[in-house]
């Protein structure tokens, strides 16, 4: 059987003695859309900047497509942010606070990446980055500033700036938790678009219907651990513990 | 009152076109110790940003010393003190240096302000598309400080201005030493040195409007974007 495009092992963080993770074990298969569920504090975040090395692990392993993140091959020396960047550039990262680059164009949001990480040239970047937009459905935008958009259509963009990585996998946190109730349609209606794509996703999401529907398999962590984990549709109507029961019930009210 | 200002009528032909010359002297001399305070202080502000220790003491030690040390003592210490171990400069290079050296950790401050107001997001969101940390500094983090910066870069600039009349006394013909020169032809100080307090103010106040609209600007278009 092929091995799953990423790998999560064992994956310990701590902030001085508080430890947020507390072993974190699942892999997402290429291809595969899964849902990190879970309360509040829980280190869904915290996992998710894990995989990246936004934030280091304290401990554990983090494979993508076979290869280690953050660490030198062949030793155990931490990589440098510097070292990382190739890395990181195979995994697009949408925030919570969409992050656009307020100086900058919302095409040149999109475009910068391609330029200065992927060395592509400036014409062909700027048609890259178009193409991002339209599926994005802000091709219309793309002159204007970030500031002038609405919170749905920054999100949008920073989706676009995601995609426009080429990433192996895409990685969210809480996309819609920022945005105005009836901004988020707008935004979950573009990551099902990508799903149906058939893009490997990594997301964290409080919208329970979403992940439902939309990711093959949900994780539910609390506590810094993995409590439960299996196919969404089946974890979310009928999960196995109690936990997950007494989450599930809260967020349903 | 009336008097007062004939003596311009009288010797204004004589005076301001030499005025001007040290005008012009004073401002390429603030200009320049503008450029190298300017690259001091940015080189500061990333040592204090450096995950490496050393560079942080180096950057705390440059800011606690150069705003120690009064600007006369270091024009004193380039212009008389360095020829003794045989570096000598132009009193107009040793000037900007000068200046370059005690501004650059005022500049340091104001990068550091700047650099503070930049949510940390928007560093990690260039970071997260493969950004090296060098390539975020360049292309997100710099050009947004440098935006929230240059109001205070100008108030610097401007004090800075004003401050060079001190380069007076390691002989730089700009300003207050032209001053000084026409006051002993003429006999007539007072006059002379509200001519040159003029001179000063006729280059600070344009600059002192355009910082304060610069402001207004940087406030009125705080965009909704973190
Ligand atoms: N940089 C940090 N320093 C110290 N503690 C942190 C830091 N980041 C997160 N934490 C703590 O780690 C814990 C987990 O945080 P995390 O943001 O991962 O939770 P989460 O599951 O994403 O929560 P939410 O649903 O509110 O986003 C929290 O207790 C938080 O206070
Ligand atoms: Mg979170």
């Amino acid at each position: 059987m092929e091995s799953p495009l990423l790998q999560i092992k064992d994956l310990h963080k701590s902030y001085g003695s508080l430890e947020v993770l507390k072993g974190i074990d699942f892999s997402v298969s290429k291809g595969e859309k899964v849902a990190v569920i879970g309360p509040s504090g829980s280190g869904k975040s915290t996992c998710l900047r894990c995989v990246n090395f936004l934030e280091k692990p304290s401990r554990g392993h983090i494979i993508l497509d076979g290869e280690r993140v953050g660490v030198k091959p062949g030793s155990d020396r931490l990589m440098s942010d510097a070292e990382l960047a190739p890395q990181r550039a195979q995994m697009g990262m949408v925030f919570q606070l969409f992050y656009l680059w307020p100086h900058l164009t919302v095409l040149e949001n999109v475009s910068i990446g391609l330029r200065k990480v992927q060395g592509v040239p400036s014409n062909e970047a700027s048609e890259i980055a178009m193409d991002m937009l339209e599926k994005v459905h802000l091709g219309n935008k793309a002159n204007t500033f970030p500031g002038l958009l609405s919170g749905g259509q920054q999100q949008r963009v920073a989706i676009a700036r995601a995609l426009a990585q080429r990433p192996k996998l895409l990685l969210f946190d809480e996309p819609t938790s920022a945005l105005d109730p009836e901004l988020v349609g707008e935004v979950l209606n573009v990551i099902q678009e990508l799903a149906d794509e058939g893009r490997t996703m990594l997301l964290v999401t409080h919208e329970i219907n979403f992940a439902r529907d939309i990711a093959d398999r949900v994780i539910f962590m609390d506590g810094g651990v993995v409590v439960e984990e299996g196919p969404a549709r089946e974890l979310i109507t009928n999960p196995q513990a109690e936990r997950t029961r007494v989450f599930l019930s809260k967020i349903e009210k | 009152m009336i008097e007062f200002l004939e003596v311009y009528v009288k010797y204004g032909s004589q005076w301001f076109p030499r005025m001007a010359d040290a005008a012009l002297v004073s401002a390429s001399l603030a200009f320049a110790g503008f450029i190298v305070a300017f690259a001091i202080g940015l080189m500061l502000s990333i040592f204090q940003r450096s995950p490496l220790r050393l560079l942080r003491f180096v950057a705390t030690i440059y800011v606690v010393v150069f705003r120690g040390i009064p600007l006369l003592a270091i024009l004193f210490l380039l212009y008389f003190g360095l020829p003794g171990i045989g570096v000598t400069m132009s009193a107009f290079t040793a000037s900007a240096v000068g200046l370059g050296l005690s501004f650059g950790a005022q500049m340091a401050e104001v990068f550091r302000a700047g650099l503070e107001a930049i949510h940390r997001g928007q560093r990690e969101a260039a970071i997260a598309v493969g950004m090296t940390p060098l390539q975020a500094f360049r292309f997100v983090t710099l050009p947004q400080a440098v935006r929230i910066i240059s109001p205070s870069m100008l108030v610097t600039f401007i004090v800075l201005l004003k401050d060079s009349s001190l380069c007076a006394l390691i002989t730089v013909n700009e300003l207050m030493l032209e001053g000084r020169a026409l006051a002993t032809e003429y006999f007539l100080p007072l006059n002379i040195f509200v001519a040159i307090g003029v001179f000063y103010f006729l280059i600070a106040w344009p600059l002192s409007l355009l910082a304060r609209t610069m402001d207004a600007r940087i406030r009125a278009k705080q965009t909704r974007t973190l």
